[in-house]
């Protein structure tokens, strides 16, 4: 097998899967078109606030 | 009066006509192909919507050469196994072509693993979704 058809970095990965991810939840988890998008813009916001947290805790303990 | 403008409200007051016919085929159909629960209950842009994001991380899973996992020898295995099957069809027609059946030892084919994985899971809390829709539960 050769290379992978699509190659993200790190971030875009991310990104991707807050982005997926957070419009099931917002969709599956509230009632109302409004709350929907509310719901998912708030998960998308905490998973990649999350991720970038964790990145740099996680390059200080490597230091 | 407010006691009962709340039972309707909640779902409650509505669910015995609900419940007519096979409630579990929402939840099948769902299961099976992603979104089709929702587009079964005439949901539509709820369905449309949760398709393009089931299916684009199933898709870009294997675009990243992520592995579908076939057999279980330990745990992980078997949880990884039980999170694709989550994705139903798409799970079966990716093994019938063969994709995803090489390990690839790059990081974006572990990311790519991860993908399909949480595809499935994903796959599963919409078709949930889609039951309660048509049970009544959620509106």
């Amino acid at each position: 097998m050769g290379n992978p058809i699509f190659q993200p970095s790190h971030f875009t990965a991310v990104v991707l899967f807050a982005l997926f991810a957070s419009t099931v939840f917002g969709i599956t988890q509230r009632e109302t078109p409004r709350n929907m998008f509310r719901y998912g813009i708030y998960c998308f916001v905490l998973f990649l606030a999350a991720a970038i947290v964790l990145s740099w805790i996680m390059y200080f303990i490597a230091r | 009066m407010a006691i009962e403008e709340n039972k309707t409200a909640a779902g409650v007051g509505s669910q015995p006509a609900s419940q007519e016919g096979f409630v579990y085929l929402p939840l099948i159909a769902g299961w099976l192909v992603p979104g089709g629960g929702h587009f079964l209950l005439r949901k539509w842009g709820r369905g449309a919507l949760l398709a393009a994001s089931i299916l684009g991380m199933f898709v870009l899973g294997l675009a990243m050469q992520g592995k579908v996992y076939a057999n279980a020898h330990d745990i992980l295995d078997i949880l990884g196994l039980a999170g694709d099957l989550g994705n139903g069809l798409p799970y079966v027609i990716s093994r019938f072509l063969g994709l995803g059946d090489v390990q690839v030892m790059v990081t974006t084919a572990d990311y790519g693993t991860r993908f399909i994985v949480v595809a499935g899971l994903l796959n599963i809390i919409a078709a949930v979704d889609a039951h309660n829709l048509r049970t009544g539960r959620k509106s």
